[in-house]
Order: structure tokens, then sequence, then C-alpha cells
């Protein structure tokens, strides 16, 4: 006979809004097997959790059900008091009815019986609930960050200066990301490059931290704490142990006219490069789509005049496994493309760039060594016109959130100008001036009110070229939206934030979700915003969602004291939920006949060969066996198996039926 | 009018429009494209975008204004706000209910006469023939304006290119279009 | 020999004869019968929409209830403005059903709306653009700004024809009846559109801009596919002139026009002597060989008229 408890949750008025949680304690005390039954405002809070704990010593309860939210947030809390107060975590089982009772439905006496009814079926099931024990993993105490921007950099430094292992992978020549292409940062102005490169110089000669550039992760198998990591390093065509950096080779290449991607395309480059100056590392690639000897067989200069006969022409992509313990994903966003504002005439006028090309063109070592001028014809525009929300907050063109860091830099942005072009007039043309953040709202104010920018509340409807002047069409809302009409020599758009490329195939590689919009999902965005669904991979920056500097540093020592409190065990428990083959006193054994259907469907590689031997070491029969340590508890297997061989703890076919059942008789 | 949006009884303007065309006034975040794409915008009293805000203000003072407005005559539907608004609000329909609801309330602007005895003239030509009779139509026009002396100059020349048709076609089925215009109009008196 | 169905509307009957008669005579050309629907109306234009909705809605159906009828499953409409109505009404009656039989009540008659709308571009994508590359004998080697106005791309979202900034489709027949598209920004300006009576002012100015800027980027012809956009772009001239101070005197021709020269018609069966702005281009020298002398002196303009 079990001695039950139920206890029921009013979430505040969450629950008791809509369902009268003192009868469902009062009717479901009533049922067969509950011991003791109450009800109480905040269950998870210390008094109702300490009224759990003795209630559970007082009534001798062998089993708790909890009456309240999902599963997702507090189980964890409810069997955690369970277990301190002597019983078996895994006797306790949440019944939720809030999200699938008080919130969904209106006030009424359904809704309590409905809620009834789910309590109900739990007490059922954990009349079948057995104890169980949690599992024990060791952890591998190495991370794995993916992508080298400032907020990879960030999270590979913190980690690795905690005395753990870090692999971190880049998939361009040189880590940097997005700020190493910046100019100058908001609110302090002060110079990116400068503060960025000591950080990148780290990296490189950290003893902790293994970099590989020009690489990207393959595939990903295994758990939290043993997750096994495949590596495609790809050819740099070069052999980076006798490459001394000395950079001969970029200037003989004779292929000299491909457009610079880290200067968006106002540069040119050579097809074996190194991005930028203060790359690191400060050694080249070869750029093999554009390299006349990998398009024609023919030319080898830089071989030729490689001091160190360093250029490797037939060098392969090299694939390496790392086992690490946890991953952080730090990739980044992108900017969006031309084909986004034909009434812009994006992609189509040489002098409508976006914000990072002008952040190029402010940068003292761009393409103009930081003069602003103009792509078409290299003047120096006399009217800039600064356009906010390209993109962003625009529901037509499919993106409905705000970029959030275009209102910093575009002030930033007419602040340079002005700086620079004294004569010059920058307009910027906005909708709302987001500027919530630490000195923000103060630099912008500066930018309108020192260095006279124009701030016109309004949004573009179109820009064209003519006679060598981009007409810009807008509107002055504030003064009665009265049309608005600017010769600007230069147009300069803050294009919406967007996740990188490749976003949505790495997430699915690293088995993580994403948004619609193809950013990376955190698990909980107030409360755990830099963990992911899944265990041990964490976010860090703007892969996200539109981060600024300050923010992608936040998030990414965020993400690293995760990774540190994890590698701080040597082993970690997990929760026993998971699937067992069935075993039987000999001649049987078990009900499995060892098809291995399991092991064929199993996504975790967790079914394993079990060889059954008789005195003589003969093998009578083989078995499937589970690896508690892969399995995750999908129960894949079990719906396959056809012997019914194979069970999960904690969701047996027994419990589920009991369920099941519980609704049925009612 | 049309029975899809037929929910329950609007308590604001913004949810009398709604009902009458599924333009959400709220969705309107004021940024102000439409009035910088409109064409007309520069000879309007109230802007495209202004007008949707003293429809969101759900003031009768601004919807007044509105109604006597020369705006909601002066847009030419040339779709240019619709096309561009990040929001996808359906100006051009939101005008053709206002121009309507002007009509109706007898409201209408003194100096958008003109173009009202366009339409009035333009619709007459087809309650009586079926089609547009242009020649009739100017003839019209020129009675209800006083206009006399307009495009004179121009009509003995388009009359020698062929491109004014001196007898209006007439089509078989005139009856059945003036059929369509009195049941329309029965239909209006009727609610 | 082709069928297909026509609505003309009322402008074609007028103002615009000269665009049904060369829409006819390229048809000709290709094979192609232009079915006119028996018993047509006007379909209601602004001025409809801008006073009643029923009869905005009512007028174009009407016209496809009787195409309908008569079993004809591709409507031709020239007129950008008749288009965009008829296309508009057929978009809002599909997506809702009992306004599809309040106005099938008002119009007393059936209404499926099975009828297919194109435009005189889709028209001659569908039945002519494969062939006519082969039958060019005069190339229209003239620098053309292809003006689409409002009504033949916008609503997007209903029309689905072109893009809607910066539409090619008009280009690209340009250039295959040997022409020169040039790139240029008012593509898609309002022209004045209906206010060419009551608000001579406006069109004036809207249709200026458009002129200007085409003669700025050295346009020798606009082509235009719509007889509201042609009746302010020509016969508005001499107050687009005024407004801009100075003298344009380039032709605006049809798109089917500029195709019907291409494959030979003569001026006169395309109408070309209707227009108000005379039609006459700068005089192309002659080179017959790479090496031949180009003549010193060569008239200014060639008149087509004559």
């Amino acid at each position: 006979m079990s001695r039950i408890g139920v206890f029921v949750c009013h979430c505040g008025e969450n629950i008791s809004a809509t369902v009268n949680c003192e009868k469902v304690a009062k009717i479901t005390g009533e049922l067969k097997g509950v011991e003791f039954a109450t009800d109480y405002k905040y269950m998870c809070s210390d008094p109702g959790q300490t009224l759990i704990k003795e209630a559970i010593k007082e009534h001798k309860l062998d089993g708790v059900v909890v009456a309240a939210c999902s599963p997702r947030m507090h189980e964890p809390t409810f069997r955690k008091a369970c277990a301190e107060a002597g019983l078996n975590p895994f006797l306790c089982e949440m019944s939720n009815i809030r999200e699938h009772c008080s919130w969904v439905h209106p006030k009424d006496d359904l809704t309590t019986e409905k809620a009834q009814d789910l309590v109900r079926v739990m007490v059922e099931k954990v009349k079948k609930n057995k104890a169980l024990n949690s599992i024990k993993v060791p952890v591998t105490k190495t991370a794995l960050v993916i992508g080298g921007g400032i907020a990879g950099i960030q999270a590979a430094l913190d980690i690795a200066n905690c005395g753990h292992k870090v692999v971190m992978v880049e998939r361009q020549p040189s880590i940097g990301g997005h700020m190493s292409q910046l100019s100058e940062t908001f609110p302090t102005l002060d110079c990116s490059q400068c503060i960025l490169t000591p950080r990148m110089v780290e990296v490189a000669q950290h003893p902790n931290i293994t970099l590989y550039t020009y690489a990207e992760v393959e595939s990903v198998d295994g758990f939290i704490g043993n997750f096994n990591v495949k590596i495609r390093k790809k050819s740099k065509s070069l052999d980076e142990d006798l490459c001394t950096g000395c950079g001969l080779c970029t200037t003989k290449c004779p292929q000299k006219k491909i457009p610079n991607e880290f200067e968006r395309g106002l540069g040119m480059r050579p097809a074996i490069y190194v991005p930028f100056p203060q790359a690191v590392p400060n050694k080249p690639v070869i750029d093999r789509e554009n390299c006349t000897y990998y398009i024609k067989g023919k030319c080898k200069v830089c071989e030729i005049v490689c001091p160190t006969k360093a250029i490797r022409f037939d060098q392969e992509d090299e694939i390496i496994e790392v086992p690490v313990g946890a991953i952080v994903m730090a990739t980044g966003f992108d900017v969006l493309k031309p084909d986004f504002f034909p009434e812009y005439g994006y992609g189509k006028y040489k002098d409508v760039i976006d914000g990072l090309a002008f952040e190029r063109l402010a940068s003292a070592s761009g393409p103009t060594q930081g003069e602003i001028r103009r792509p078409s014809d290299g003047q120096i525009p006399k009217k800039i016109v600064f356009v906010a929300c390209a993109g962003s907050r625009d529901p037509a063109k499919g993106i409905e959130y705000c970029s959030k860091i275009c209102c910093m830099y575009t002030a930033k942005h007419a602040m340079l100008y002005k700086h620079k072009v004294h004569d010059g007039i920058p307009y910027v043309f906005y909708m709302d001036i987001r500027a919530g953040g630490k000195n923000y709202e103060e630099f912008v104010r500066r930018a309108i009110v020192e260095d006279e920018t124009q701030y016109i509340r309004g949004r573009i409807s179109t820009i064209y070229e003519k006679n060598g002047k981009l007409i810009v069409k807008g509107a002055d809302t504030l003064m009665g939206a009265m049309p608005v009409e600017i010769e600007a020599d230069m147009v300069v758009l803050a294009t919406a934030g967007v996740a990188n490329h490749g976003a949505e195939e790495l997430a699915q590689t690293v088995h993580i979700s994403y948004d619609p919009y193809k950013f990376f999902a955190e698990a909980h965005p107030k409360l755990k915003p830099v963990e992911t669904n899944t265990a041990g991979i964490f976010l860090a920056g703007a892969c996200q969602a539109p981060k600024d500097i300050p923010e992608s540093v936040a998030a990414a020592s965020g993400a690293a004291v995760k990774v540190a409190a994890l590698f701080s065990q040597d082993e970690l428990t997990r929760d026993p939920l998971v699937a067992v083959v069935s075993r039987q006193a000999p001649p049987v054994y078990s009900q499995c006949v060892g098809c291995f259907l399991c092991q064929s469907v199993c996504p975790y590689q967790a079914i394993e060969r079990e060889e059954i031997k008789n005195r003589n070491g003969e093998v009578i029969k083989t078995l499937a066996r589970v690896n508690e340590g892969l399995c995750q508890g999908c129960g894949t297997c079990v719906a396959l198996c056809r012997t019914k061989a194979i069970d999960i703890h904690g969701y047996s076919n027994q419990q589920v039926y009991t369920e099941v059942m519980a609704l049925l008789n009612d | 009018m049309s029975a899809s949006h037929e929910s329950h009884h609007p308590l604001t303007l913004s949810g009398e429009i709604r009902l009458d065309t599924g333009v959400i006034i709220n969705k309107c975040y004021q940024c102000g494209k439409c009035s910088a794409g409109c064409p007309v915008a520069e000879e309007m009293d109230y802007p495209p975008s202004l007008v949707m805000r003293m429809l969101q203000t759900d003031d009768p003072k601004q919807y007044e204004k509105l109604l006597k407005s020369m705006s909601i005559w002066l847009c030419i539907s040339c779709e240019m706000c619709l096309t561009r608004c990040p929001m996808e609000i359906d100006i051009p329909t939101l005008m053709d209910n206002l121009r309507q609801r002007s009509y109706k309330a007898k409201k209408t602007n003194p100096q958008a006469r003109k173009i009202i005895a366009f339409h009035k003239s333009f619709l007459d030509s087809i309650n009586y023939t079926g089609r547009l009779y242009e020649m009739g139509l100017i003839v019209d026009y020129k009675m209800r304006t006083g206009a006399m002396m307009q495009d004179v100059a121009i009509a003995p020349k388009m009359f020698v290119k062929g491109k004014l048709n001196p007898v209006p076609e007439v089509i078989k089925g005139r009856k059945k279009i003036a059929a369509i215009f009195n049941r329309i109009q029965n239909n209006k008196e009727g609610k | 020999m082709i069928k297909v169905g026509f609505y003309p509307g009322c402008s074609m009957k007028g103002g615009a004869q000269e665009y049904q008669e060369s829409v006819s005579a390229l048809a000709k050309v290709f094979d192609i019968e232009l079915v006119e629907i028996p018993d047509w109306n006007c379909c209601g234009a602004t001025a409809a929409h801008n006073m009643s909705k029923e009869l905005s809605l009512s007028l174009p159906a009407r016209i496809m209830a009787l195409a309908e009828k008569e079993g004809i499953t591709d409507i031709v409409v020239p007129c950008a403005a008749c288009y965009n109505r008829l296309s508009l009404v057929k978009h809002e009656m599909a997506g809702d059903p009992s306004l599809s039989s309040k106005i099938a009540s008002i119009i007393d008659m059936k209404y499926e709306g099975t009828t297919q709308i194109l435009n005189i571009i889709q028209f001659i994508d569908k039945y002519i653009t494969d062939r006519l590359e082969e039958k060019v004998v005069k190339p229209f080697d003239y620098k053309s700004a292809c003006y689409y106005g409002c009504l033949l791309v916008r609503p997007h979202s209903v029309l689905k024809f072109d893009r809607v900034e910066d539409p090619q489709s008009m280009d690209v027949l340009v250039k295959k009846a040997g022409g020169k598209a040039i790139d240029w920004a008012f593509k898609t300006e309002c022209c004045g559109a209906g206010m060419s009576v009551s608000r001579t002012d406006t069109v004036a100015r809207l249709s200026g801009n458009i002129m200007k800027d085409a003669v700025d980027r050295q346009a020798e012809v606009v082509v235009v596919a719509c007889p509201m956009c042609h009746s302010n772009l020509d016969m508005r001239r001499p107050e687009i002139n005024k407004f801009l101070g100075e003298k344009i005197d380039i032709p605006v021709l049809y798109i089917s026009q500029v195709l019907g020269l291409a494959v030979g018609l003569d001026p006169k069966t395309l109408g070309l002597n209707r227009h108000m702005t005379e039609v006459k281009f700068p005089a192309k020298p002659v080179i017959e060989a790479p090496v031949a002398e180009v003549p010193k002196k060569v008239s200014t303009t060639q008149n087509m008229e004559a």
C-alpha cells in the first residue's frame, strides 16, 4: 500500500485564478494510496519546500506528486527537496496544472476537474515509480570554442585562465572577427584594433589554448562532459612551421584583383593573403578559388619567392578529432545582403555602403588610411546620409527585431565623419534612438549637440543616383511628415544584423536549437541566457542575437564561468532516466533476441553488444546493452524493440500504461 | 462591409475602419516611409503617415479634420506607400474608405470639388452608356465645375488625331449597368 | 491562329486608339486573334474605387463574368489601369466568398473567378516573345526609358508581376527589339494618373520630373504600357515643359508600337501619327562597314510620321 503525498501549488495566482487549488488537494487527498494532500501559495519557495520535507518525514511518505508548473524549471527543485528529506528523488513527480491547465482554460469547474485528473494520473504513475540512482560520468576538461571573434576570444581566455584546456576553431584565416574590422568603438571612441589585438596575441600564445584557424567543425558526437569533435582544418597550402610570415609571397602574387572581404570589397587582395596586417596567426593562406595555379595549373610565383620553401600546393584538408567536455558557440553575426534594398540602390550604387564598409573607410589601417573618401571616385563626401533601421524592424522584409547596435554605431559614424571632415554635414534618418547602456545616451547627445549631426526622424523611401549625387527622399515626421530631399555624396546603411551564414547547418551539426532568424536559442531568455537546451553547450556573443562588444564580452565571460563550473567536478551526475535491457535468470538471460535493430536506430551510439558466455568461455547468447553514459533516454529503441526487451527508467511501458488507464478508468 | 471581418461591434474609429477595410491603424509605428515616397505628399495638408497618426489618436476632432482634408482627395492611389510600408499597411484602401466616409458625411473639402466632380462625371458616363465617353465626360465635368476654358486649346488637335470620339459608344447591356448602379444605391439606402 | 480574350477598355476606344491599333497589328503579325469580350463595360477606374467600394468591385466583376460566359480563359488587358482593377477585384473576391456572392447578386451574373488577367507584357511574354527576335527586321535602335508607372507593378502582393523596384520586363522586350534600355530612377514613380483634368498642375509636376530624368539620362524615347501614363507624358507635354521651363520633345511610345516598328510595321498602322508629341528620333549614322566614313552632315531628326 502506497503512502503518497500530493502538494498543490497556487503559483501565486497563475494557477489559483482559474483552478480551485484547495478543492484539488481535498479531492485528490481522498484517492487510494494518497496519505497526505495539501495546497500552498508558492510550493517552490523555501516554506513550500519545507512543507514537503516535513510531510515526508511526518507521514512517512513513499511517493510525492507536486501539482504545479511544467517540470522543466522546478522538477530538480522538488526532487532535491525530497532527497533532503530522505526520499529517493525519483519517487517525486510533477503534475503540470499550469501550462497544461490553468493558463489555457477559463475559470470554471471543468478546469478544476481537469487539474484533478492530471494529479490523479500522476499519483497512479508514482505508485509504479522505482527508486533510482544517479549515473556518474567522467568529464573531459577541455573546452571547444567555435568562433574567434571578441566573444570567442574572451571565452577562451577566461576558460584557459581557469587552468583548463581550450581548443579554438575559426573559419577565417585569422581570429579577430568583426571587431577587428571596426575603426573606433562606442561610447569611448577607443581604437578597436588597439584593444583587440593584444587579446588576439594572448590567445595565440596561451599555453592552454590550441588554435585552429581556417578550420570548421565537421561533426559533434557525445554528450556533456564527453563530446567527441571532428574539426576540418582546411588546407592553407602552407607549411605553417616553416613559414615565417615575411609576406614576400603576398607582395609578389601576380593575382591582385580579388575584392578584399575584410575591407568589405573596398580594397583588393592577392590570391595568397593575410586578411589584415595584425592577423593572428600572421601567416598567409592560398585562396584556391582565385589562385592562378589552381585555376590554370601554372604560376607558382609564391613558391619560387618563398625564402623558407613553405608553400605546399598539394596539401590536403586535415581532419582532427578532439575529445572535449564543453562547447562554447561564438560564431557571431553577419549583415544583410545588398538585394534587400532595391529601393535604396544598395549593391547598385557604389556610394551606398553598409556600416561595416564605413568602419573600413574610417579605419587608419583601411583602404583609405582612415580618410573618408567615397568608393566611386575617391572624393571626400561633403554630405553623408546615415540610414538607421535599414532592414531592422521591417516585418515586410522579414525582420521584425531591432538590431540593437545600429543606433550607437550610427551616432559614432556621424561623429567620426565630422571629426575627419570638418565642413561635412552628417544626416541621420532614424525611427527611434535606442541608446540604453552605460554612457550611451550621453554619447548620442554628443553626436547631435557637439558634432552637429542632423537627426531627422523618418524612414527613407528611396535613393537614386543623379549627376554623381545620391538623391535621398525621406520625410520629417516631427515636422508634420513633410517630405525631405537631400542631395548626398554618400549613403551609409545601418543594415540589420542577421545570423551568420552557415549558422543553421552548424546548429544542426552540434545539435542545438535556433530561432526563426537562425540565431542560436538560449535555454531560458532570462535565467539561462548563455546555456543552450543541449547540456554542455553554451552561447557567447552575437550568434544568439545582435549584441554590441560589452554585451558580447559579458556573455562570453558568463559562458566561460559555466564551463569552469562544469569542469570543477571530476565526474558528473546525470538523471538515470536511460534505457535498460531486461535481464532474466538463465537459461533465458533476456527477452532480447540480439537483432540489434536498436543499435541501428540509436542516435547516440549508446547500444553495445554484450556476450553471455558459459563456463567454458563459449558465447551462448549476444544481447544488447545500453551504455548509460551515452544514452539520452529518447526512447527510440524502446519503440522499435520487437520483443519488448528494452524499457526506460522513469518512463517504463508499465508506468505510461498506468497513466493512460487512470485517465480512461475515471 | 465585408462579412469576414465581422466579429464584434467596434468601440473606436480604428475598429470601424478595421471592420470596413481590414486595415489595422495601430500597426503604424510612424516611420514616415509612406510620406517620404508619396508623390503628392508635398501638396497634402496631412501626409499619409500623419493621416495614420490622426486616426491613432481616436480623437473626433482629428477625424473631423481628416474628413474635411484635401489629402484624401489628392491621393492618386499609386500604391507607393503600401509597396514600401514596412508594416504592409494598405493605406490606399484606407484612403478609399476615408473618401467614401467624407462624401457620405457631406464633409468634402471645397477645394476637392473639381476632383469629385470629375469622378461623378466619370461614373455618370458609365451609368448612362456602360463605358466612359471621354468627350461627354469633359463636357459634363465643365458643366459641373464651370471650368469652361480648360483644355479648349488642345481639343481641336486631339480631334484631328482621332483622340476624341464625337459619338459615345453605348453598350447593349447599358440597362444592366444602370441596374448595377441602382442596386448599389438601394443597398446603401436600405442600410 | 491563336485566339485570346481581349479587354480594350474605354481609353483604347477614345484617346488611346493607337494603343489598340498597335496591339492588334502586332498580334496579327504573330497570328494571334484578339477576341473582344462582347458588350464589355468600363472597369470603373479611379472614380469607382474613390467613390464606392461596391461599384469598384461590381464593374470589373461583370467584365470577368462576361468573359467566363464566353469560355474565355486568358484576358489581355493592355491598359495598366484596367489590368490593375481587374486583378485586384479578382484577388479580393477570391479571398472572400461572401463578398463574391454579394457582388454576383449585384451584377446579377454568375462569377467564378476563373479567368486569367494578362497585362500587355505578360501577353507578349506568353504568346510572342519566343518568336520576337526572329521577326525583328528594323531594330529599334534607340535609347529607351522604359516607364512602368504604378498600376502595372503595384501592389506586388496581388499582381506578383516583375520586380516592384526597378522592374525589368519591358527593358528586356526593348532589348530584344534591338533597343537600348537605359537605367533610370523614375521607372515606377507616379505620373499623376487620373488627375490629368482635375489637377493638371500636379500632373505637370509629376510627369515633368519623370520626363526630366529620362532626358537627363539621354533617353531618346519613353516607352509605356498604360494609356493614362501616355496621355500624361504625351498630351500634357506643353504643361510639362512649362513646369520644367525647358523644351522636351522626345516621343512617348507604347511598347506595342516599339515592337511593331521593330517587326517592320509602318508607323501609320501603329498609330504613331496620333501622338500629340511628334514622333521623331535622332538620325543614326549609317555605317556600312567598320571602316566606312561616317557622313559629316546628317539631319538631326528623322520624321516617323511621313
